[in-house]
């Protein structure tokens, strides 16, 4: 077990320096953010001075040298939009993603959840096809046009909730809502489908046959062997909600991890966007970890491998 | 091929999906035969005209309404669809070779040329698909092939993945052992020997594909890193008509329903035929 882990450690950390050398040469690709910086007017010695001072002067594979070392002491550089350290600018907006993605995780695990395990038990009734056709729906709907139909519906119709911004719990739940739904489809189908190959196996015939409780069986044999790939799509969506959904944030100008990193892009803040991009690949590599871990608790064959 | 469509026949949702994406497929391919307005002109004196279904083949009719330039929304749903397939299908082609060769690259060779490749894929892995998006659109900019170079490069790790496992088992057959033993090269084995044998994983792995990159596409031209206007494309038109939310809803509602309606119908299409070639692959995805 510890071999296991300090391999997925080491493998981890490979990860994390891979993406950090390929966002640093592509963001390079991006442009010259000092002609950006510069008030309109200044001439060459000014933009000379400017890049020495940023080092943007040296050969790329010294910057890149010099900024991979840094970085592995935790110092991403100077925001050049904000003017103060870059991983702060970033991190300044994790609450605010963490909320939201830890709502839609909530909520979309638990609909999904009990819509998948319906969906399984009831085979062939009108509720496995409601809650297939509802899934089906919720999957093939682009979140962003969720998002802004919700609007619609809820803030200019109704006007029960905000259309965007953050601080309280109503600019929190048409943002969740919409998170959620597309969180619950996934998670439903799969589920459905696991629960399904799962009573199909002989072991469950088995604790059927000597006599188990329906209850027993299903919680003890079924339900925790079906729930290893959901616990991936899991790990997976978790990972990609805390990174900060781009477009959800855009469309209800939600001002978490996404946007900073968005808005970064656009104005060609190099060392925003890498410690952005560090600090997401960080975060989906080590919930991938813990979701590693729970396979050992959820299935001992994981354990002793 | 018969059988094939028999298949089909005996499943509903497969059917529907089959017939529902080539009504789209024609109607993108048909688009400027069908008598619509021209997509791109504007007329300001019929800016946000309501969608109307009284006279609805007179030639000023405007059954999805107008947008904020009075261009005919239902003309530029269906031409957009044009462009948005397009796309789509040329990334879906590109990642899906790149991604299939690569997958057999690394099942028949192993080793080293293995493990680089998987490593790579980890890394990529580790980046949002959307964020990786975001950045090479940024770099290389906006333009029609860019998307593709894009789309395909977050999609062709998938293919990669499951291919490689299959040609781990395929390289074990009797079959390849004796391709080598009648001294089949190595390029011959993986393209005469394995490639037909992962030909059918990798339409089904295309076909689901295809839903998620529709999407992505309108995701990242939502934001104005897709196709650029006046053309038209899903994504950009509900970008455009939320500033309008308050007083013209059809021009965000539109849009959305042909991506939804569309993504639909390749997904039941894609599932029916993984659950009839390939019910293995259902929990790797």
């Amino acid at each position: 077990m510890t071999r296991y882990l300090v391999g997925k450690l080491a493998e981890s950390l490979l990860a994390i320096w891979g993406v950090v050398t390929i966002v640093f040469f592509v963001s390079r690709v991006l442009g010259d953010p000092a002609v950006l910086l510069l008030p309109i007017g200044a001439g060459q010695q000014d933009l000379d001075a400017l890049r020495a001072s940023l080092g943007l002067d040296r050969p790329i594979l010294e910057q890149y040298l010099i900024s991979v070392l840094a970085m592995v002491r935790g110092d991403f550089g100077i925001s050049f939009q904000h003017q103060r350290p870059a991983m702060d600018v970033v991190l300044e907006r994790m609450p605010v993603t963490a909320t939201l993605a830890g709502t839609a995780l909530l909520f979309g695990t638990l609909i999904g959840a009990v819509a998948g395990a319906i969906a399984a038990l009831k085979r062939g009734t009108i509720s496995e096809f409601i809650v297939m056709v509802a899934a089906l729906l919720g999957q093939a709907t682009p979140v962003f046009w969720l998002g802004i139909m919700l609007i619609l519906l809820f803030s200019v119709d109704l006007g029960w909730f905000p259309t965007g911004g953050s601080g309280t719990i109503a600019h929190l739940v048409l943002p969740g809502l919409t998170l959620s739904v597309f969180v619950s489809a996934s998670i439903a189908r799969l589920l459905r489908s696991s629960l399904l190959d799962i009573m199909r196996e002989d072991y469950v015939r088995t604790a059927r046959a000597k006599g188990l409780l329906p209850r027993t069986v299903f919680f003890w044999h079924i339900a925790r062997n079906a729930l290893i790939p959901v616990i991936t799509m899991i790990g997976i969506i978790a990972g990609e909600l805390l990174g900060g959904s781009v477009v959800i944030e855009t469309v209800f100008a939600w001002p978490g991890v996404g946007r900073i990193i968005m808005q970064a892009i656009q104005a060609q803040d190099f060392p925003v966007i890498q410690a952005g991009v560090a600090l997401v690949a960080a975060i989906f590599i080590v919930v991938n970890l813990l979701v590693d871990l729970l396979y050992g608790v959820l299935d001992p064959r994981i354990r002793r491998r | 091929m018969k059988a094939f469509f028999l298949a089909l026949l005996k499943s509903r949702s497969g059917l529907f999906g089959f017939l529902l994406v080539s009504v789209f497929v024609l109607a993108a391919i048909l688009a400027p035969y069908l008598g619509l307005p021209v997509p791109t002109r504007s007329n300001l004196l019929a800016r946000m005209v309501a969608p109307t279904w009284t006279g609805l083949f007179s030639p000023g009719a405007h059954p999805l309404g107008t947008d904020e330039l009075g261009r005919d929304i239902l003309s530029r749903i269906v031409h957009g669809s044009r462009i948005t397939l397009a796309i789509a299908a040329a990334a879906v082609i590109l990642g899906g070779i790149v991604g299939t060769l690569l997958g057999i690259v690394a099942g028949y060779y192993r080793g080293m040329v293995d493990r680089i490749l998987m490593r790579i894929v980890d890394i990529q892995l580790a980046l949002p698909l959307m964020l990786l998006a975001l950045l090479v659109v940024a770099a290389l900019g906006p333009s029609t092939r860019n998307l593709v170079i894009v789309l395909a490069l977050t999609s062709w790790l998938r293919y990669a993945r499951i291919i490689r496992g299959q040609v781990l088992a395929l390289r074990e057959r009797e079959f390849i052992l004796s391709a080598h033993a009648i001294g089949a090269g190595t390029w011959r084995i993986m393209l005469k020997h394995l490639l037909p044998n992962v030909m059918t994983p990798a339409l089904v792995i295309a076909t689901l594909e295809l839903a998620r990159i529709i999407i992505m596409d309108a995701a990242l031209s939502f934001l104005g890193l897709g196709v650029q206007p006046p053309n038209p494309s899903w994504g950009r038109m509900l970008a455009d008509g939320r500033v309008y939310i308050s007083t013209a809803w059809w021009i965000v509602t539109f849009p959305g329903i042909a991506i939804l309606l569309t993504v639909l119908s390749v997904n039941l299409l894609g599932d029916w035929l993984r659950d009839h070639f390939d019910p293995k692959l259902r929990t790797t995805r």
